[in-house]
């Protein structure tokens, strides 16, 4: 499996991740030489097997829809880049 | 003091012979002193660790307090400390101040211990060297021209130098075990559940598992008792009782079943053999059987993993936009420059690169070709490891193919660093616990000695571990730079 400049950078976009060229150069072989080896897998036949996504095989918990955590925007806001009036700042969106 | 197990400081804090005070700023003080040298600790926690020192004084002068009250513990810099910066090794998290405390960091606090401070690791635990660290590599104290494995390099390196009694650690695919071998400490990597992830910044959420890294065995069952337990907040423990892991320690090992893998003793450096036969002498002499067994899939276990730990890092590292907390790009033009540079900028290369092969995996038309199938893969590796247990109480193999090894040496090729993880990584996609052991040197470096267990057999692994070192020194070795 060898995967061309074009294909990193696209896959860098997918991912919202700037690289240049030449990290994009490096990533196509590094990335290529990771699928040949995962490609390995290929020599068994899975066909009859059942994924496997968690260890133990148990289901997920639920709890009662109730309200436990307590509403605390100001601690969590104190460490954003940027806020104003309670809310995140970004760049404009919409003209 | 620094040359002590938990144990004995803890028995020291009883007997009076020191203060909580006392036990705290020495530490701080030999951090002061080697820190420059082995990089082991990013952040230093010198007056939450005092005040902690002095509360276990107060309790301890009345004659309360549990068995880790007033003993110093350091943090792997993955666990969330409140105010504290959690940097996860990345630049990304190098403003951000913790909101709250991690489950983990909870209840050492309520055990009465006074965190030291933080310590480097690999960049969001991605490597098995510590040298994709924001903050620059880690030396090994055994020999400071090498790597203390990763990606918990801190916290091995400052427990093999006396820098704190104990450390803790997280294991995604070796991360516990393998720095435990390269500095010869005891690691261990609990059953998938078994400690609360809550806190813990998500790597692979299907692998990562925390855990206990100090000098001996006995250590590890005192801090795993603090650590383990169900959490609500973490969708995926167990809620399962938690023993009291030091009960176990001293059962005979008599007629005790211990599996050797054929496929781990293979290709095995012949050094390396030379010192696994030893200590398996010693395993004889304390009465344990050993048996051969096969684990048919586990060569296939370093490609899956390869695949399950990208896509899922792929999916948890989309948290870091630039927009809530942590590193933001300077004046960016819109939202879509915002989050690209801010995730170029912010992450190495060894994160962007997991990321980028992750995404790819994940993607539209690829999805069962690479994340699915590694997923059965994973499957036919855990049923290996159901299939030997039916057979023996636990495995033992090699921890690493080599000690370790020299900084820089394998930074060039992601593969090769890839493969030092080939002993350590099935435990982790099978969810079983695992633990190394110190087993000898090899020029003088050391080498670990792993122990496999079934699903919550922690205290049967501790127990094995703890026999080996009531009958051998290599836990005891201290490098002599730090003695």
């Amino acid at each position: 499996m060898s995967l061309t400049i074009d294909e990193v950078l696209k896959i860098a976009t997918l991912a919202r991740i700037k690289i240049d060229q030449t990290e994009a150069e490096r990533y196509a072989r590094d990335l290529s030489g990771i699928l040949d080896f995962v490609a390995q897998m290929d020599a068994v036949d899975t066909s009859e097997v059942e994924p496997m996504a968690h260890p133990l095989d148990l289901p997920q918990r639920l709890r009662p829809d109730e309200v436990t955590e307590g509403n605390q925007r100001e601690r969590f806001q104190a460490i954003a880049p940027a806020v104003e009036a309670g809310l995140y700042l970004v760049p404009q969106v919409i003209e | 003091m620094h040359t002590k197990t938990l144990a004995e400081l803890a028995a020291g804090l009883k007997a009076r012979d020191f203060s909580s005070r006392e036990l705290v700023q020495h530490f701080l003080d030999r951090i002061d002193r080697h820190n420059g040298t082995l990089n082991a600790f990013v952040t230093v926690c010198r007056d939450r660790a005092l005040a902690a020192a002095e509360k276990a004084d107060a309790r301890l002068a009345k004659g309360e307090g549990g068995a880790l009250t007033g003993l110093p513990v350091a943090q792997k810099d993955i666990f969330c400390t409140r105010d504290i910066k959690t940097s996860c090794g990345s630049r990304m998290l190098d403003n951000f101040p913790a909101p709250y405390d991690a489950t983990v960091v909870a209840k050492l606090d309520a055990a009465g211990t006074a965190l030291l401070g933080k310590l480097n690791m690999d960049e969001f635990a991605m490597g098995s060297s510590n040298e994709t660290s924001y903050y620059g590599p880690v030396k090994n104290p055994w020999n400071t021209g090498c790597v203390p494995g990763g990606s918990s390099g801190g916290s091995a390196a400052a427990v093999a130098a006396g820098l704190t009694p104990a450390a803790t650690g997280t294991d995604t695919g070796g991360s516990i075990r393998q720095p435990a071998a390269f500095c010869g400490i005891t690691g261990l990597k609990p059953t998938y559940g078994r400690v609360s992830r809550w806190g813990m910044i998500a790597f692979a959420s299907s692998l990562d598992q925390g855990g206990p890294m100090a000098r001996s065995a006995e250590d590890c069952a005192l801090l795993l008792g603090a650590m383990a337990g169900f959490d609500r907040r973490d969708s995926t423990s167990v809620d399962e009782p938690v023993p009291d892991y030091r009960a176990a320690l001293e059962n005979s090992l008599e007629g005790v079943k211990i599996g050797l893998p054929v496929e781990f003793f293979a290709d095995l450096d012949s050094r390396m053999a030379a010192v696994l036969d030893a200590a398996m002498a010693e395993y004889r002499r304390l009465g344990a059987v050993f048996e051969e067994i096969s684990l048919p899939n586990i060569g296939l276990s370093v490609p899956a993993y390869y695949v399950i730990a990208p896509s899922e890092c792929s999916s948890n590292l989309a948290r870091y936009d630039g927009v809530r907390y942590g590193y933001r790009c300077e004046n960016p033009k819109d939202l879509e420059d915002l989050y690209m540079r801010t995730r170029g900028e912010g992450f190495g290369a060894e994160v962007k690169r997991r990321i980028l092969i992750g995404t790819y995996a994940l993607s539209a038309g690829y999805y069962d070709a690479y994340y699915l199938k590694a997923q059965k893969i994973r499957r036919l590796i855990a049923e290996d490891f159901k299939r030997a247990f039916r057979q023996v109480d636990v495995i033992l193999g090699p921890t690493t193919p080599t000690p370790a090894f020299g900084i820089g040496e394998k930074t060039g090729d992601p593969l090769s660093m890839y493969l030092s993880d080939i002993y350590t990584i099935a435990v982790n996609l099978a969810g079983l616990p695992g633990i190394s052991i110190p087993a000898g040197f090899i020029d003088g470096k050391p080498v670990g000695l792993q122990l496999i267990g079934g699903y919550f057999a922690e205290a049967r692994l501790l127990n094995v571990a703890h026999r080996f070192q009531q009958v051998t020194e290599w836990h005891r070795k201290i490098p002599e730079e730090f003695a």
